[in-house]
């Protein structure tokens, strides 16, 4: 990949990606997020959310899934995002992560790409500068 | 009464370490979906060379979280959890984490601003190896909702 030449603009990696209440309760165990807001609709109510939501932290992780794909989990020295927009998640059925991933900014003296995400649920866009800085030495 | 304000500056003690387990970086990965290799496979991390599978980039959130405790525990901040929304969250790493590290956190509140009402919580996490070198720091913007 060293040798590849990177446009900015260009879109490297991109993925949908499927969020149900099943993955919220993965999520959880995985990470040790226990919120009830993650798994109760009555005590997300409660605290005037439409209803259980998307842990960001499982956002955030899910959305960097297409650059690991294309570039290795261990390339990854940055990652930040935003969390503009909740994502709630109806008990049946679900909804899908839409992430496309663009060369944001290139850096050969340090050999590295910034990679820009664009990360959705129906159109509409949930985490704001979400941006990766990955290693292409 | 207790402020947000009151904690900006306050460097916490040293989290006691976290052994990272090969069983629950895999855990984490098949939870954000991973297909890497190098985080499912222990054969495919050694080719690679690493000692064991490679967490995913946001794994350094669980050991982030035993800092993030210590805040909410915080009297003089008087934080509550369910008027906590996450606001930011930035990793930016020094190498990646792989299975039988274990990990020591150390938090900073760097930054508290008021904005309407709310407060806006900067805490960074200073993510480090049993030799002291440093990992990953994990950097957090807390949104605490006033009461209304």
């Amino acid at each position: 990949m060293t040798d590849a030449a990177w446009t900015v603009g260009e879109v490297v990696a991109a993925g949908s990606f499927p969020i149900d209440r099943e993955t919220l309760v993965r999520y959880a165990g995985a990470s040790g997020d226990f919120n009830p807001i993650h798994y109760r609709d009555d005590v997300a109510q409660s605290v005037g959310l439409p209803g259980v939501l998307a842990h960001g932290m499982l956002t955030m992780g899910v959305a960097v899934q297409p650059v690991v794909e294309r570039f290795g989990a261990a390339a990854v020295k940055q990652y930040g995002v935003r969390f503009t927009k909740p994502v709630p998640v109806p008990p049946a059925g679900g909804v899908v992560l839409d992430v496309t991933a663009k060369v944001g900014a290139v850096d050969e003296a340090a050999g590295t790409l910034r990679v820009d995400l664009t990360v959705a649920v129906d159109g509409a866009v949930v985490l704001g500068r979400a941006q990766v800085v990955v290693g292409i030495g | 009464m207790p402020s947000p304000a009151d904690v900006l500056g306050t460097t916490y003690p040293d989290t006691e370490p976290y052994l990272v387990g090969r069983e629950k970086v895999r855990e984490f990965a098949r939870a954000v979906g991973s297909t890497d290799p190098v985080s499912l496979d222990p054969a495919a991390a050694r080719a690679a060379g690493f000692a064991d599978v490679v967490a995913p980039p946001t794994f350094a959130v669980v050991v982030q979280e035993r800092t993030l405790v210590q805040l909410l525990a915080d009297d003089r901040a008087g934080i509550e959890l369910s008027h906590v929304v996450h606001g930011e969250q930035r990793f930016v790493s020094s190498r990646p984490i792989v299975a039988g590290d274990a990990l020591t956190a150390r938090m900073t509140i760097t930054s508290v601003k008021s904005l309407g009402g709310n407060a806006m919580i900067t805490a960074e996490s200073e993510i480090r190896d049993e030799a002291g070198e440093h990992v990953v720091t994990a950097v957090s913007t807390l949104v605490v909702r006033g009461d209304a």
